[in-house]
């Protein structure tokens, strides 16, 4: 390949590369006017589900002072991105790191056109988040009986009771809820996850009053070839613009998950700013993939999201310093180099 | 197009994983691998069911000091029957040198970018070629097949954006010479499948995509899903490095190659075929990064889950 390292002096700045190849400045639609489309078949807008204040702190090992998630959040509000998860309702002896959940929701910018809703796992949880200014909630279920009783110590069809009556009071209340699906393709301790079973949590969860269902991929283990066979059994109960994918880039497979998923007409996908979130249950690997790959991908596609990317990357680069860590987005390692921007 | 092939399964029933790591991936890292390390290397992959396997290049020592032990490499390894060994010869000099030292395939590289070919052998595409030429006409003297290399399909470090029109016009003239299969390489890793879907598009009106391969940089986190389209336009030749080796010399700190690792279990979930045993592949990723005191670039190695 030649010479190597003088290279690097030469090369275009990241940003004149990101603006030329990621079209930072304009939206897809406007660099490449006389382009015929090149997404056919693929939606034209995909709606990005940024899960990173909640999900992806969640799974980090050092505590956040409440300040810096307000700011993390203040900072996503401003990106572009259409629904940012706050926070979960959730008891702080089981996880510490949301026990701020009431300060977190109530110190927050809200902005208009922006989303924010938060994890109410019962009731209580359900009741306190609407005290603390809460507009819309989350449920989670799982397609895996072995996971739903190690997770939150009931099966399936108990733990879908208790949303039951989370669904019941957000109806009475005009409040939107959103259903997770966890373990959509595999299961840390079941192993293999049969795409009917997900079919069937996912329609027990719409039928219930969900919006929308979020598909995750907990352990990231599922490849293009299993996200293909899932959402297909999926599909045939929940009409696909009630559908989003959660992918984990834990075996490096998310993004092209992702792909296979907006082929099928998906067009909500789940993201973590810096791909914040490690996995619980593979020790050192990576969780949440990160929404700057999957904006960068989607830019890429001519696919408009309305997010600005290098606002996500700037937002990045705060919560990794803040958290003292490097970031798991790709694309903000390859524009940063050694922690400047400049 | 690309969505009704997915939508109708359309993948290659076959794929053929190329391994450039002990090339390409560690002609890009910064710790220099001792030779009897190297041969180790080459003789594991050789154990995994790899069918093409790059050994090393014949380029001075002044330019790449990794590759400087080649003839020792070529002749210390077990050459398996039924695996390919190529490698890399920039000249007639190390055409013939590689002749020399036992190889029976070798490997040029050409590039879709003018400013990135002035920078890495003081050329213009058009020079370079016809120097490549007295290289096609030795391989062919001595039936020595030769397989080409397009840098910078995707994008480039110095010119910015490619055209698919030149990144085809060269991939044409390569083929034309008489390179066997044209490997289509994401240099920087800019590429998206939008790029790539582009950039195929326009290679296969002048190459059969029989004689296609992709090499994507994971730079930007894309390689996965460029692959992923590739192979749904039909490319069945993959290039990919063990454990990710290979950083990317245009972007500090930054990763380069796909891993192997992490394209074959996306293979294998597709149920495409490439009989490579990806447990060994791990092993011998595992054994790589301990001998370069480096953490894996592999996200399957890296998890290593009990599933």
């Amino acid at each position: 390949m030649g010479t190597v390292p003088s290279a690097l002096k030469h090369c275009l700045s990241y940003q004149h590369l990101l603006k030329e190849q990621l079209w930072i400045a304009e939206p897809p639609a406007a660099a490449h006017p006389a382009q015929e489309p090149q997404t056919s078949g693929l939606p034209e807008y995909i709606k990005i589900v940024e899960v990173g204040p909640r999900d992806g702190l969640q799974n980090e090992k050092v505590i956040v002072p409440t300040d810096i998630k307000i700011e993390l959040i203040n900072q996503l509000s401003k990106t572009g991105l259409p629904a940012i998860e706050v926070t979960s309702f959730v008891s702080s002896k089981w996880v510490p790191q949301m026990a701020d959940h009431k300060e977190v929701m109530r110190g927050i910018e809200r902005h208009p056109g922006v989303q924010y809703p938060v994890l109410t796992p019962n009731l209580q949880g359900f009741h306190s988040a609407i005290a603390a200014g809460a507009t819309e909630v989350s449920v989670f279920g799982a397609a895996s009986e072995s996971f739903s009783k190690m997770n939150i110590n009931c099966s399936i069809e108990e733990s879908i009771e208790k949303f039951g009556e989370v669904t019941k009071s957000a109806r009475n209340m005009n409040i939107p809820v959103r259903g997770y699906v966890s373990c959509a393709l595999g299961c840390p301790y079941e192993g293999n996850v049969v795409p009917d079973k997900v079919a069937e949590v996912s329609k027990r969860l719409y039928s219930m009053g969900c919006y929308e269902i979020s598909l995750g991929d907990t352990i990231g283990v599922g490849t293009p070839g299993s996200m293909k066979k899932m959402l297909e059994a999926v599909m045939k109960e929940i009409p696909l613009s009630a559908l989003a994918v959660h992918c984990h880039d834990t075996y490096g497979q998310a993004l092209a998950n992702i792909l296979t998923a907006i082929q099928m007409g998906v067009a909500v996908v789940d993201s973590s700013v810096a791909g914040l979130g490690g996995c619980p249950y593979a020790k050192g690997a990576t969780g949440n993939v990160a929404t700057e790959d999957v904006i960068y991908m989607l830019n890429g596609l001519g696919i408009n999201t309305g997010v600005n990317l290098y606002a996500v990357m700037e937002a990045g680069n705060f919560i990794c310093t803040a958290l003292n860590k490097k970031t798991n987005s790709k694309v903000a390692q390859a524009s940063f180099s050694t922690g400047t921007i400049n | 197009q690309v969505s009704s092939a997915a939508a109708s399964g359309g993948y290659p029933k076959r794929v053929k994983v190329v391994e450039v790591g002990p090339r390409d991936g560690l002609q890009n890292e910064k710790n220099v691998v001792p030779t009897p390390v190297k041969i180790n290397l080459i003789n594991m992959l050789s154990e995994t069911g790899l069918q093409v396997i790059e050994a090393t290049s014949f380029v001075s020592p002044k330019w790449v000091p990794q590759m400087a032990d080649h003839t020792e490499v070529m002749q210390g390894i077990n050459k398996l029957p039924g695996i390919s060994y190529p490698v890399l010869t920039p000249n007639l000099k190390g055409f013939q040198a590689a002749v020399a030292a036992g190889a029976k395939e070798v490997s040029i590289f050409g590039a879709a970018s003018e400013l990135f070919t002035k920078k890495n052998i003081n050329c213009s595409i058009e020079e370079s070629l016809e120097r490549f030429e007295e290289v096609m006409k030795a391989a062919r003297e001595a039936s020595i097949p030769v397989r080409g290399y397009v840098s910078c399909v995707l994008g480039c470090p110095y010119e910015g954006k490619i055209s698919a029109a030149k990144v085809a016009e060269v991939s044409k003239k390569m083929y034309s010479m008489g390179c066997y299969e044209i490997s289509l390489g994401d240099t920087i890793g800019v590429g998206t499948p939008g790029s790539m879907k582009e950039m195929l598009a326009a290679v296969m009106k002048e190459v059969p995509v029989g004689a296609l391969a992709v090499h994507c940089h994971d730079t930007y986190g894309q390689a996965l899903a460029n692959i992923l389209v590739a192979l749904q336009m039909g490319v069945s030749v993959v290039d990919a490095s063990v454990a990710g080796l290979g950083g990317c010399p245009y972007a500090q700190g930054a990763s380069g190659n796909v891993a192997t690792e992490d394209l074959v279990y996306m293979l294998n979930g597709l149920g495409i075929h490439t009989g490579v045993d990806l447990q060994k592949l791990m092993d011998t990723g595992t054994f790589i990064c301990n001998a370069l005191n480096r953490r894996t670039n592999s996200k399957v190695s890296q998890a290593s889950c009990r599933l």
